[in-house]
C-alpha cells in the first residue's frame, strides 16, 4: 500500500441548507500530482479550503497524514479540533490563491521571510537565505524588493507560489493559481508550477481550469460535480475515454466552447 | 495690537500643550479601546463597548466638569492641567477607537486566509497583517480628530485653564477690543490647525508608502 496523505472520509459541508460537499471521499497520496476539475459551484474550492481549515466541515472526517485535521482525540473519540491542533496540522500544509492575496504593505522579500520568521522561528539570515533561493526558483531574484503591486498579475503569483513554499509544506493547494491572470501570463506561472511537479517529492493538489496543463502535470484528474468525485483517472484516461456521461459534457463544454 | 499678542501668545502654547498631550493619550486610547472592542475577551469587549458609548453619548463639556469638579469630592485632586487632558483625549479616544474599529474592519478576508494559511496566530495576523494595512485607512479620519480636538480644547477656560480662548476673553474684557482680538484669535486657531493637517498629510505620506504604485 502506498502511503496516502490525504484523505476525506465520507465529508459533507453546508452553508446554510446548500450542500456543497456531499458524502465525499477522496484520496491523495503522498508525492501525488492531483487536479481537480468540474463546473462552477461544484465544491472544488471548497475541498482545498477545508483542507487549508480556512471552512470547516459538518459531517466526516478529513486525515492530513493518518490524522484527523478538524478533530483530536479524547478518550476514544473524536471531537472537534481546538486552535492548537489546528496550528499544528497547518505546518503540512500551504495554499496558492486564485487572488495571490499576497501581503501588500511588505515588500517581496518580506512577503517570503516574515512567515517563516514569526512562526517557524527561523533567525532572519535563514529565512532571508530561503527567500533567495524561492526567488531563484521563480525567476524573480530582481524584483526582491519591491511591493507586490509594482509587480504584473504572473510575478505577484509566482511570489505567491514562493512564499507558501518558503513554510516547506508537504502538501501544496493551488485554486485556480492562473483563472486572474491575463492570457499572455499564464504561461510563467504554468511553467514554475510544472517545474514544481516535475523536480520535487511536494504532493499538490490544484483546481483548474487549464485542461491542457492538467493533462501534462497531473498524475491523476478528479472531476468533480456536485459536491462529490464524479470520475477520476488517469489524465489519458480522462481527457480521452471520460466513461461518465457528466465528465463528457463538462469536457465537450470546455474544449470546445464554440459549438 | 502688538500689545495683546504676548498674553495670547501664551494661550496659545497652553492650548498647543493640552492639543499635543491629549492626542497622545487620545490616540493611546482609541488603540486600546478599538482593538480590545474586536477583542475574543468578553471583559475586555464589554468595557471597551462601555466607553466608547458613554464618552460619545455625554457631551465633553459634562465629562470635564465631572472630573474636575465631581472627581475631588471623590477623593480624587487633580491640576486644571490634568483634568483637561484626560477629559479630551478621553472624549478623542472614544471617537478614535470606533476610527481604529472602522479601519481593522475594512481589511478584506481573504488577508485574514493568508494570514492563517502560513499558520500565522489570530494575534500575529492582527499586528502584522491588519493593523499595518489599516494604519493608512484611519490617518485621515484622525487627522480630522485632531483638529476636532484643537477646537475642543477652548472648553478648558471653563476650568480655569488659560489657554488661547482664556486669554482672549480676558483681554476683551479689559480692553472692549472685541475685533481685533478675535480676530487675533481666529487666525492664531487657523494656523495651529493648518500645523497640524500638514503633519497628518506628511504622516499619510510615510505611513501610506507602498500603496503608491509605480516607481517608489
Ligand atoms: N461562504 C459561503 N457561503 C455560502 N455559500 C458558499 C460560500 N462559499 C461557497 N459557497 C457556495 O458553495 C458552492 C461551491 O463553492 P466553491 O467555491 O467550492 O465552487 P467551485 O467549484 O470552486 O466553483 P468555481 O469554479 O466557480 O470557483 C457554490 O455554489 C458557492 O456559491
Ligand atoms: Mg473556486
Amino acid at each position: 500500500m502506498t502511503d496516502t496523505l490525504v484523505k476525506f472520509d465520507r465529508v459533507t459541508k453546508r452553508f446554510g441548507d446548500f450542500t456543497v460537499l456531499k458524502d465525499l471521499d477522496f484520496e491523495v497520496k503522498k508525492g501525488e500530482k492531483v487536479t481537480i476539475i468540474g463546473p462552477s459551484g461544484s465544491g472544488k474550492s471548497t475541498v482545498l479550503r477545508v483542507l487549508m481549515t480556512l471552512e470547516p466541515i459538518n459531517e466526516g472526517v478529513v486525515y492530513v497524514d493518518g490524522r484527523p485535521l478538524w478533530h483530536e482525540e479524547k478518550n476514544g473519540r473524536l471531537v472537534p479540533a481546538g486552535e492548537a491542533h489546528l496550528r499544528e496540522m497547518r505546518r503540512s500544509l500551504g495554499m496558492v490563491f486564485q487572488q495571490f492575496n499576497l501581503f501588500p504593505h511588505m515588500t517581496v522579500r518580506r512577503n517570503l521571510i516574515e512567515a517563516p520568521v514569526r512562526v517557524l522561528g527561523l533567525s532572519r539570515k535563514e529565512a532571508n537565505k530561503r527567500a533567495e533561493e524561492l526567488l531563484a526558483m521563480v525567476g524573480l531574484t530582481d524584483q526582491a524588493d519591491k511591493y507586490p503591486q509594482q509587480l504584473s498579475g504572473g510575478q505577484q503569483q509566482r511570489v505567491g507560489i514562493a512564499r507558501a513554499l518558503a513554510m516547506r509544506p508537504q502538501v501544496l493547494l493551488f485554486d485556480e493559481p492562473t483563472s486572474a491572470l491575463d492570457p499572455e501570463l499564464v504561461g510563467d506561472v504554468l511553467k514554475v508550477i510544472q517545474q514544481l511537479a516535475e523536480e520535487h517529492d511536494l504532493t499538490m493538489l490544484l483546481v483548474t481550469h487549464e485542461m491542457d496543463f492538467a493533462r501534462q502535470i497531473s498524475d491523476r484528474v478528479c472531476f468533480f460535480d456536485q459536491g462529490t468525485v464524479c470520475e477520476e483517472g488517469p489524465p489519458e484516461q480522462i481527457f480521452k475515454t471520460p466513461k461518465n456521461q457528466r465528465t463528457r459534457e463538462f469536457l465537450h463544454a470546455v474544449l470546445h466552447p464554440n459549438e | 495690537m502688538w500689545d495683546y499678542l504676548p498674553a495670547l501668545m501664551q494661550g496659545a502654547w497652553i492650548t498647543l500643550e493640552l492639543t499635543f498631550w491629549s492626542t497622545l493619550a487620545g490616540a493611546f486610547c482609541s488603540f486600546f479601546f478599538g482593538l480590545g472592542r474586536g477583542s475574543r475577551n468578553l471583559l475586555l469587549k464589554s468595557v471597551s463597548v462601555a466607553y466608547i458609548e458613554v464618552f460619545r453619548g455625554t457631551s465633553l463639556l459634562v465629562q470635564m466638569f465631572w472630573i474636575f469638579f465631581a472627581l475631588p469630592l471623590m477623593g480624587v485632586r487633580m491640576s486644571p492641567m490634568t483634568a483637561g487632558i484626560l477629559a479630551l483625549s478621553l472624549n478623542i479616544g472614544a471617537y478614535g477607537a470606533e476610527v481604529v474599529r472602522g479601519a481593522i474592519q475594512s481589511v478584506i478576508r481573504s488577508q485574514y486566509e493568508a494570514a492563517k494559511a502560513l499558520n500565522f496566530t489570530p494575534r500575529q495576523a492582527l499586528w502584522f497583517i491588519a493593523l499595518p494595512q489599516a494604519l493608512p485607512e484611519m490617518l485621515p479620519p484622525f487627522g480630522n480628530l485632531i483638529i476636532q480636538n484643537l477646537k475642543d480644547t477652548a472648553l478648558v477656560s471653563l476650568i480655569t485653564l488659560s489657554d488661547l480662548a482664556f486669554r482672549a476673553e480676558s483681554l476683551r474684557n479689559l480692553t472692549q477690543d472685541s475685533t481685533t482680538i478675535y480676530t487675533l484669535v481666529l487666525f492664531m486657531y487657523f494656523g495651529m490647525a493648518l500645523m497640524l493637517t500638514a503633519i497628518m498629510k506628511l504622516l499619510e505620506r510615510r505611513v501610506g508608502r507602498w500603496r503608491g504604485t509605480g516607481a517608489r
